[in-house]
């Protein structure tokens, strides 16, 4: 970004004189706080919509991010109240249509497509009409760790601490109706219930982490953490803090290298994530081939 | 709104963007036919990072893009073959190939160009108005050879998406078919992406043939609907951006497309149609037939 040219701050190797070279602007103090909110978060969210394989629900989501931030920034409200509203709905309704019954096949994924299609234009339409936006789409798209304030960091930490309070208060019973629906329908678990709830729970983590990653890139943080501790390990709570701790190391190490390089924050932090994602499978191939009398843990499906 | 009509880049616009729709529509019947809507959703995220490497490179744009998109759609037909690859890797590769086309636009636009400040904004959401007389000529003859392709395939190409062991058994070679579409596919999205941009190509291939597909029946009564809604949906975009010059032309004419999808999904709500459940039934026992074969 222009404003990390125009200060010049060189990468020092120090971490102790970078982090206080880092945390004397307060915007970047705001980004950390935002970021660490949101990276515990997603990724708790993201390791059940990986273990229930809704990916295509979040990336819809996320898509209908854009449209929501885009026109809250038109009506000059706050972004992260027009990424909630806008998540939130589209969790709703995506809820509201599988109550009606589910098929899949062509004429379903036209209508996907063609929502998805659509959502995005209404976003760009925002984005035209009005003019001036700090970096232009790009920073709603693709991330941005400039102008976060106070106030948002308060919204999206309180967001995030109903989220993840309503995960632990479901989390057993949606683990549950996540690895087999059918017994746990049977057992008297409300799975449909379940279900919408966590299509909510999924629409709020997507909207907080659009808004480190842009709605394009959530994916950074709600798939790509969950996905690879998914890939060292089946057991639950270890996945899940595992989870967490992979969502935290990229989504603070991209704020650093994004305050360093020109190069926008979502890049860094889908780069680090994917780097994290492949670097686990490629240590399980190492693993298996090397022990192979060794009880192998591997992803659930 | 005359006066819009007379310009040359109007008039650029509204030729390119003809044959462009022209295959769109043709290849996005067969896109939504064989569930693969995915592909086209992929080849959006390639399409701008391809784009934009091409740029940062100092090369001509639409040379990274019909290589990228190319390049994917076969890549994913060669995987797609080899057991399915699960979504979440897939979404994983995608949305980091999303980023590194960020990063190639930042490299751009920092090292490369001032000038050209929004050329991320133009390959993600299109820029139709923005074609020149060379470059409306080379989108309308590849689009026209795209159209021409998908028609002399079209027969064999339904045998084989309708039922695919049938086909096979009847000597189609489906193989080959299906990479040959996949690589029409990427063609069809490269050029796609000059019209409405890389992210919104989907709905122009996904939503005229949906339409079709909920109208009609009959496979080649739909294939000519969804060109030719494709290109009626493509016209009535751009007479209503020049009418309305606020409205940019992508938003207008994917505004016109999901509104013609809306129309069509209330006046009929779910189709029963036999070919369509019968194609639906195929595919779902195609897709088992492979499995069990693969394992």
């Amino acid at each position: 970004m222009l404003l990390a040219e125009t200060l010049a701050p060189a990468f020092s190797w120090n971490p102790v004189a970078d982090l206080r070279e880092m945390w004397a602007y307060p915007f970047m103090v705001n980004a950390f706080r935002a970021g660490a909110v949101v990276a515990v978060v997603a990724p708790a969210v993201g390791w059940f919509m990986v273990l229930r394989r809704q990916t295509f629900a979040g990336h819809t989501l996320s898509v209908v991010a854009f449209p929501g931030a885009a026109l809250a920034t038109l009506l000059g409200i706050s972004t992260t109240l027009g990424y909630l509203g806008a998540c939130l709905t589209a969790a709703l309704v995506i809820a509201a249509l599988r109550e009606r019954g589910r098929s899949g096949g062509a004429e379903e994924s036209a209508a996907t497509a063609t929502v998805q299609a659509f959502a995005l234009a209404c976003g760009f339409l925002f984005v035209t009409l009005y003019k001036g936006l700090l970096g232009g789409p790009q920073a709603l798209l693709f991330g941005t760790f400039l102008g976060i304030t106070t106030g948002q960091v308060g919204l999206l930490a309180a967001v995030g601490a109903v989220v993840l309070a309503l995960l632990a208060v479901i989390g057993r019973p949606l683990l549950f109706a996540s690895i087999d629906g059918d017994v746990a329908a049977a057992r008297g678990v409300p799975v449909r219930l379940l279900g919408a709830g966590f299509l909510l729970l999924l629409g709020a983590a997507t909207a907080e982490a659009g808004q480190i990653t842009g709605s394009l890139l959530v994916f950074a943080l709600l798939v790509m953490p969950a996905a690879t501790a998914q890939v060292l390990t089946a057991r639950p709570v270890l996945g899940l803090v595992l989870a967490v701790a992979f969502g935290l190391g990229a989504c603070w190490l991209g704020l650093i290298a994004a305050f360093y390089q020109p190069y926008p924050l979502g890049f860094f932090v889908t780069t680090f994530a994917f780097a994290g994602f492949l670097l686990a499978h490629l240590g399980r191939a190492l693993a298996g081939a090397l022990g192979r009398a060794a009880p192998r843990t591997g992803v659930p499906a | 709104m005359i006066t819009a009509l007379h310009q040359p880049f109007f008039q650029h616009a509204l030729l390119a963007g003809t044959a462009i729709a022209l295959a769109s529509g043709l290849v996005g019947y067969f896109l939504v036919l064989r569930a693969q809507t995915f592909t086209g959703d992929a080849l959006g995220h390639v399409a701008f990072t391809g784009a934009m490497a091409a740029l940062a490179g100092g090369f001509d744009l639409r040379l990274g893009l019909f290589a990228g998109t190319v390049g994917v759609a076969l890549l994913l037909g060669v995987l797609g073959r080899r057991g399915r690859p699960d979504d979440v890797v897939i979404g994983t590769l995608f949305s980091w190939i999303l980023g590194l086309g960020t990063f190639f636009l930042t490299l751009y636009t920092t090292h490369r160009s001032t000038t050209q400040g929004n050329a991320g904004i133009s390959v993600l959401f299109g820029s139709v108005y923005g074609l020149d007389g060379a470059r409306t000529t080379a989108a309308v003859l590849i689009a026209l050879a795209v159209s021409a392709a998908v028609v002399l395939i079209a027969r064999p190409m339904l045998f084989a998406t309708l039922d695919d062991a049938v086909a096979a058994a009847r000597g189609v070679r489906t193989g080959a078919l299906g990479l040959g579409f996949l690589a029409l596919v990427g063609v069809c999205a490269a050029e796609a992406t000059q019209a409405v941009g890389s992210l919104l190509l989907l709905g122009l291939l996904a939503a005229p043939a949906g339409t079709a597909l909920r109208l009609t029946d009959r496979p080649y009564r739909a294939l000519g609907l969804s060109a030719a809604l494709a290109v009626l949906e493509l016209w009535s975009g751009l007479m209503l951006s020049a009418a309305v010059p606020r409205l940019p032309p992508s938003f207008a004419i994917m505004a016109v497309a999901a509104a013609c999808y809306a129309g069509a999904s209330l006046v009929r709500p779910r189709s029963r149609s036999t070919r369509t459940t019968v194609a639906r039934s195929t595919v779902t026992r195609i897709a088992t037939v492979t499995r069990t074969t693969e394992e």
